[in-house]
């Protein structure tokens, strides 16, 4: 098959047909990124503007070299610092933005829902880099590739995604590519950050850390940032650490060739210890790699092939 | 100066007239009521198939008149009105500056009478402000012309504060009409917190938020012995609260805008802002309770919280969108709706837009009383519209059934006698 | 609109044509000391695979194999219907290499030049040579074969398709007019 999108705004809107068309064009590219030139001309003469109205080094980052390798031209604006702060509106500032005729837009927004405003508003591409709780689909896709690359297929897997839910795009996207593509997906974390009726997505809720995990072919841990969920949510982050922390002792309830992941950065001692970010069964570096991959695949699928003219 | 409105069904709830009338208005007010009507030197106005009722009251509007007619003001707001078969309103304080002192109530009432086409009835601030700290002037407001009190668009956070606006209003027999809600569980929240704020990874708004405040609201009633309105019940267990109150014989009305009746939390998908407001549009169980509760009478009127927000507060990203929509020129099809779907019976449709909601902030209006000013409403209840933003009157287009057919509509509203508002 | 099918070469004749160029290689290089061969994936991949067969039997010497994918070269990005990209896959260094590139077909030249980027940003190699099935005409850029197995004149609107089989051995060539 062949896909050839306008946006990438989540992972909600595609089929597991072209999630995997994704990965599998993911796999031609992370060949690059081990030669000693670690570039293609594909997208030479693009211009891709990575917009981060929130901080972020590394999925910025991430974009930034994956479009460099694609020789395509990248910039990078912080919106945080500068319009933003002098009362420009969104649309306004994309719209401003978009004079300068960019082939693609990268942006994360604290707002849900951001990046489809912009994609009904703006005629270039859109790819989302995370919107508010809503989606963070290359994020999702790095995490599928990753699990695929280490246990050689998704489906049948049961993952189990640990954290605070409620404000977690990354738990959606996920829950929506590994399902598509024949996981069972596990969450778990403390009621006051699991939102209602998110087992309508198509996973379990869990309470306990050591149920949640116990036979399982893949973790996933959320960072908890005790700034975010503002103080009644989480009394504590010992407390966290204590009874949802992954560390060695419950690592041995999961499947002796399980693997861990985490989105980063990780809060060391808190959702996992030393010892298991660092151990073998960490993928976490692997996932970063991959990372750019994905990413230079997406940034290629939206920018190839034919357009119509004007949409 | 005559005019007789022939060949309408009439229907007036408070009178008790249903049937097909013809009505005689003299100088502006209304003279007879009868099978046929034959005076030589009126002005006949055809109302065959049509449904002739009193001039709506729409208890709960937002005219935005002083200080933010950008949105609104009084003089579209009330063509706004009209257009939708209201011809008394009742707005807000929440103006710039609040209505919580006589010379804004006085500004509203002259400024509507020489300018605006209906009657407007102000409802003044229950705080200082509508700070939440120290009463208003409630005497001075309501011989100023106000008619209840309320600091909608906030709730009032000190028990004590309420308490004593319940006891104080009563003093002055006027009704304290309050938006309920618990600030501290509302949180962030910009829509109803289930499955769809989830998926859309939107803050959610409990039902609690309201159900909590409901009851405290109604326990503090239930203590003064005052007169407690609801505005905007959303939910079931709202709906439920106010229904054992009333079985206790407790002094409570409320209300239903008819949005919440009409859409559910369904409406925000694809962030559409238009849908975005508080109470936030809630699931279908609460549209079935709200609908049990219009039909077994827990609920008394029907009334739009008309809310105007320029497109600019609108077409912004979803959590940072203002809470609102107009709701004046689609009040009677959807309410209509109802009768349709057999929710309600047309008199009771009928009732909870006219008599019953003026009863509540204490007007003689929304009757076809004898003697009354001719305040009427011809409705072509079989019309089929689409709603075009500039067909509407009001300013502002933020309503979420731009491009909706509905059916129903006002084909002449009168106002005193006076044609106010003719459909073409 | 009827098309026409005619074959070109039919199994004896692509296996004699290999053979030949397997020939034509080992002479031209006297022998196979620092020689790569890389095939151009698809097709340009399975006959890369059968000139090593080839070659092996000839000359008792195993060439390094590899396959590259022109897809991240090409320069017709905005027009593409297909964006399937393959892997490329080459395991040993092309630095100081005399790389056999081989092709089934050769027609614009885009692709060799394509391919030809590609294997500069992978290394230095001594010299690059070509490997053709079959040539068709209509260069559009200075690109030409150092080894070909059949000239064969062709309109534009007509097709060549090598066909193979499910061992990826190729079978036959054929034209296809419309």
């Amino acid at each position: 098959m062949t896909f050839n999108p306008k946006h990438i705004l989540g992972i909600k809107n595609l089929s597991a047909e072209e999630l995997t068309f994704i990965l599998d064009t993911a796999a031609s590219f992370k060949e690059i990124n081990s030669r000693d030139i670690k570039k293609v001309p594909i997208l030479r003469g693009k211009t891709i503007i990575n917009l981060f109205f929130e901080a972020s080094t590394r999925t910025r980052t991430s974009f930034e070299i994956a479009g460099k390798r694609l020789s395509a031209d990248t910039i990078n604006i912080t919106a945080s610092a500068s319009s933003v702060v002098k009362g420009e509106t969104l649309e306004d500032t994309a719209r401003n933005i978009e004079a300068m005729h960019p082939d693609i837009i990268v942006m994360r927004h604290s707002a849900s829902g951001a990046c489809e405003y912009l994609a009904q508003r703006l005629k270039c591409s859109i790819v989302n880099a995370g919107d508010g709780a809503h989606e963070h689909p290359s994020q999702a896709l790095l995490d599928a590739f990753t699990i695929r690359e280490h246990k050689g297929r998704i489906e049948g897997l049961t993952v189990t995604i640990a954290g605070d839910v409620t404000h977690s795009r990354v738990v959606r996207s996920n829950i929506y590519c590994l399902t598509k593509l024949g996981a069972k997906v596990r969450l778990v974390g403390p009621k006051t950050m699991m939102p209602p009726g998110i087992e309508r997505l198509g996973c379990e809720v869990y309470t306990d850390l050591e149920k949640a995990i116990s036979g399982v072919d893949c973790v996933m841990m959320l960072r908890i940032q005790r700034e975010r969920q503002g103080k009644t949510l989480l009394p504590s982050l010992r407390e966290y650490a204590r009874f949802y922390g992954l560390n060695d002792r419950n690592i041995q309830l999961t499947k002796d060739d399980a693997i861990i992941l985490h989105p980063g950065p990780m809060n060391r001692g808190v959702e996992i210890s030393s010892v298991v970010a660092d151990g073998k069964r960490s993928v976490i570096l692997d996932q970063v790699e991959n990372g750019v991959a994905v990413r230079m695949a997406l940034l290629y699928l939206v920018a190839g092939g034919e357009k119509l003219k004007d949409s | 100066m005559k005019i007789i409105i022939k060949g309408g069904h009439v229907l007036d709830p408070a009178n008790d007239i249903d049937g097909i009338f013809d009505i005689l208005i003299e100088d502006g007010l209304i003279s007879r009521i009868d099978s046929s009507i034959d005076e030589s030197d009126a002005e006949i106005i055809q109302a065959c198939d049509m449904l002739v009722i009193p001039g709506l009251v729409d208890i709960h509007t937002h005219m935005r008149d002083p200080g933010q007619e950008y949105k609104e003001d009084l003089i579209s707001g009330t063509r706004a009105a009209v257009a939708g078969g209201v011809t008394s309103l009742a707005c807000m304080p929440n103006t710039s500056p609040v209505n919580d002192n006589q010379a804004v109530t006085r500004f509203i009432i002259e400024k509507a009478k020489s300018q605006g086409v209906a009657n407007v009835f102000p409802v003044g601030a229950i705080s200082h402000g509508m700070d939440g700290e120290i009463l208003s002037e409630m005497g001075d407001l309501k011989s100023a012309g106000c008619v209840a009190f309320s600091d909608d668009g906030k709730p009032v956070k000190s028990s004590e504060l309420m308490r004593r606006a319940l006891e104080y209003a009563d003093t002055f027999d006027m009704p304290i009409i309050s938006h309920a809600e618990d600030l501290s569980l509302v949180g962030e929240g910009c829509m109803n917190d289930g499955v769809v704020a989830t998926e859309l990874g939107l803050k959610g708004i409990p039902w609690v938020a309201e159900d909590a405040a409901t009851a405290r609201e109604i326990m503090l009633a239930e203590f003064t012995g005052a007169r407690l309105h609801i505005a905007h019940v959303s939910t079931r267990g709202s709906v439920e609260l106010v229904r054992q109150a009333k079985a206790r014989g407790a002094r409570v009305t409320c209300e239903v805008s008819p949005h919440h009746f009409t859409l559910s939390e369904e409406a925000v998908r694809g962030y559409n802002t238009n849908a975005k407001m508080n109470p936030p549009l809630r699931t279908q169980e609460d549209i079935e309770a709200i609908k049990e509760g219009l039909k077994d009478g827990t609920i008394d009127a029907i009334a739009t919280d008309h809310a105007p927000h320029h497109i600019d507060e609108k077409n912004v990203e979803f959590p940072i969108a203002l809470n609102g929509m107009i709701g004046l020129e689609t009040l009677l099809p959807l309410t209509l709706q109802l009768v349709r779907d057999k929710d309600i019976s047309l008199k009771q449709a009928v009732a909870m837009m006219t008599c019953q909601p003026a009863a509540i902030i204490g007007i003689d209006r929304g009757t076809l009383g004898i003697g009354r000013p001719a305040d009427i409403t011809i409705v072509d209840p079989e019309r089929d519209w689409t709603v075009f933003a500039e067909d509407l009157f009001s300013k502002s287009k933020n309503t979420p059934f731009i491009g909706c057919r509905l059916k129903g509509v006002a084909a002449r509203t009168l106002v005193a006698g006076k044609t106010v508002f003719e459909r073409k | 609109m009827a098309t026409e099918t005619i074959e070109i070469l039919d199994f004896e004749g692509v296996n004699r044509a290999l053979t030949r160029i397997a020939h034509e290689i080992l002479e031209k290089n006297k022998g196979v000391d620092d020689l790569v061969l890389v095939g151009i994936r698809t097709g340009g991949s399975f006959l890369a695979a059968e000139l090593k067969r080839k070659i092996a039997e000839i000359e008792q010497a195993d060439v390094p194999l590899g396959n590259i994918d022109i897809s991240m070269y090409r320069d017709d990005l905005g027009s593409r219907n297909n964006l399937s990209v393959g892997q490329t896959d080459i395991l040993f260094s092309l630095t100081d290499k005399k790389i056999v590139l081989v092709d089934d077909v050769l027609f614009t030249g885009r692709t060799i030049r394509a391919a030809m980027d590609a294997i500069m940003d992978l290394g230095r190699p001594q010299n690059i040579q070509l490997a053709i099935l079959i040539d068709r005409g209509h260069r559009e850029l200075p690109i030409r074969p150092d080894y070909i197995g059949r000239n064969l004149p062709t309109a534009r609107s007509e097709r060549i398709e090598v066909v193979f089989d499910e061992q990826h051995s190729p079978r036959a060539v054929s034209l296809i007019r419309r």
